[in-house]
């Protein structure tokens, strides 16, 4: 008898598989929401899919009086905008300490402390420290993302560059490369395709970051909104707009996918 | 090849400084004796190969040589100097595995040594130097055959391939010494042999001194002009670690007199001051 550890659908059967539980919350939504408007035409909790539609289409559409914006640009303008900054900037960090700590056993007893303690101090509790120092414009926001997932970053690809085989740092010297030859042309092409990894792994972390960051103190931006309607219970606001940021985390997840395919086809033969 | 220069050579002329020479030498971890009282000369053009039991010390003794690391106790001389506790290009390496650059097409691992000499700050080769650089990297491809293979990648090229690469990107650098640890440990028979004729190919085109570690007698024997074994001489059953290892056995081999018989085996078995490891002066 086959064990079921050995059964695998086919293509077809696993997009078929995953379609299911997808359909099958679809549909407990959209019943649930029909019964409770059946109770009570006037409800709030539950909105009916139409109503998200018609809501999303007036934030999509609409050009807002107050800022003569349309809000669902602006928003997601402001939002993404906050994003890339902040993973720029970690990115930035994380591949200079981390190729300098994957590279150098000197960098790594000297910084390799102070950052394991950086990393376990809880982002989000040092939020009023960059509000204090920074104020409450973009760049206490951005250096929140930033300090969010720059430590994890660094020290992942630390730890990956340390994991190279020691053979090529051995067979670099032989080959007459210095350190610094040996950081730009072993060690850094080598972190590229890891960053891409790491960077995907972040991608969560720093939208929880952004949304926390929007939600506290800001007048545009996803999270904001979303906090915003809250105080009218606004579902059929809040859900597309949760809808949406998971289509962007979706999209952005998906692109990182492909740049890493596309631009580091000599690390496809040992990801399979 | 020089075994048989020196051994041609009149007894009057000036001996010329072997380009190794291990002067009691000790390599310890702590309380680990890995290796003792190694005492031996490799003269240049030598084609070493060393064999011996798991753990006997071999790739230790090879990291002395590549300088990766120091001896505890006793002098290593390299060309009659004492060597540096670093690798450099002097001395080639290939490794069982990892030897290649997986993310460097196979011309761009064989052009990365002629560019970190060229070019310490940028790594990089442009224009006419370049392409000199790339003609270097071609010819010596060529002579590996992996021509046809120029533009892959490393993941996509077989062991024996892989293999051949590494030969290739340490040859470019003209090293003293080619250090080889089990370099074809991980291919099969057939490959095998097809490297065996490369190597010996190479290291008499190149004037090469090769040290080269083996699991196989076989090989050891048949593409070396000497073969030490390194293995405990003595051994102290309630304290493994006492003592280390040694070259037990140093055999000369005359070679290409026809019928590369085995010569005057010397068995070191009185220790360092009677350890005669010059082939040259024992044939
Ligand atoms: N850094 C180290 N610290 C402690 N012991 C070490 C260290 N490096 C090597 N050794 C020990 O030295 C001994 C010899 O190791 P070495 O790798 O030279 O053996 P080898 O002859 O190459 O074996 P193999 O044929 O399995 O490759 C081993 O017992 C190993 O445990
Ligand atoms: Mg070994």
């Amino acid at each position: 008898m086959t064990r079921l550890i050995n059964l695998r659908p086919s293509r077809r059967g696993r997009i078929m598989a995953g379609a299911v539980p997808i359909l099958i919350l679809a549909l407990t939504y959209a019943l649930a929401a029909a019964l409770r408007h059946a109770d009570n035409p006037a409800d709030k909790v539950l909105p009916t899919v139409g109503a998200m539609a018609s809501a999303l289409w007036r934030m999509a559409t609409q050009v807002d009086p107050v800022s003569g914006q349309i809000t669902l640009l602006a928003d997601t303008v402001a939002s993404l905008y906050r994003l890339g900054a902040g993973l720029a900037l970690a990115t930035a960090t994380a591949l200079t300490l981390g190729l300098l700590l994957g590279v150098l056993p000197l960098a790594r007893a000297v910084l390799g402390p102070v950052i394991t303690v950086i990393a376990v101090i809880p982002p989000i509790a040092v939020l009023p420290i960059l509000f204090i120092a920074l104020g409450l414009g973009e760049a206490a926001k951005i250096a929140l993302i930033a300090i969010g997932i720059a430590p994890y970053m660094t020290r992942d690809l630390a730890a990956h560059v340390a994991g190279l085989p020691a053979e090529q740092f051995i067979k670099a010297q032989t080959l007459g490369a210095n350190s610094w030859v040996v950081a730009i042309r072993v060690a850094l092409p080598q972190m590229m395709p890891r960053l891409i990894e790491t960077l995907r792994f972040s991608m969560g972390p720093a939208w929880v970051f952004l949304i926390a960051a929007e939600a506290i103190a800001s007048d545009v931006g996803l999270g904001y909104r979303i906090f915003l309607v809250r105080r009218y219970l606004a579902m059929d606001i809040i859900l597309p707009y949760v809808a949406w940021i998971s289509l962007l985390a979706i999209a952005a997840d998906a692109l990182l996918q492909l740049a890493s395919r596309k631009g580091f086809p000599w690390a496809q033969g040992a990801a399979r | 090849m020089t075994g048989q220069e020196n051994a041609n050579a009149p007894q009057s002329l000036p001996k010329v400084a072997p380009l190794l020479q291990f002067r009691n030498v000790w390599v310890e971890y702590g309380e680990k004796v890995v290796l003792e009282r190694v005492n031996l000369e490799i003269p240049a053009g030598a084609f070493v190969s060393v064999v011996g039991p798991s753990g006997a010390g071999k790739s230790t003794f090879l990291r002395l040589i590549l300088g990766q690391e120091a001896p505890s106790r006793g002098t290593v001389l390299f060309d009659g100097a004492r060597m540096a506790a670093e690798c450099g290009p002097d001395r080639g390496v290939v490794f069982q595995r990892y030897s290649v650059f997986p993310h460097l097409t196979v011309i761009g691992n064989v052009l990365f040594g002629l560019e970190c000499a060229a070019a310490p700050v940028l790594g990089r080769l442009f224009g006419a130097r370049r392409r000199a650089a790339l003609a270097e990297a071609d010819a010596m491809l060529d002579a590996v055959g992996l021509s046809s293979a120029r533009d892959q990648y490393p993941a996509q090229l077989s062991g024996g391939m892989q293999q051949r690469l590494a030969l290739a990107q340490a040859l470019v650098k003209h090293p003293r010494v080619l250090l080889l640890d089990e370099p074809f440990g991980a291919l099969d028979p057939g490959i095998r042999v097809d490297m065996h004729e490369l190597v010996t190919g190479l290291w008499r085109d190149h004037g090469l001194t090769v040290v080269m570690v083996t699991h196989d007698i076989g090989e050891a024997f048949k593409l070396g002009t000497r073969v030490l074994a390194f293995d405990k001489r003595r051994h102290d059953p309630h304290a493994p670690q006492r003592y280390g290892a040694t070259a037990t056995y140093d055999v000369p081999l005359l070679r290409k007199t026809g019928d590369a018989r085995m010569a005057n085996v010397t068995q070191n078995t009185a220790g360092p001051a009677a350890a005669s490891d010059h082939p040259a002066e024992s044939a």
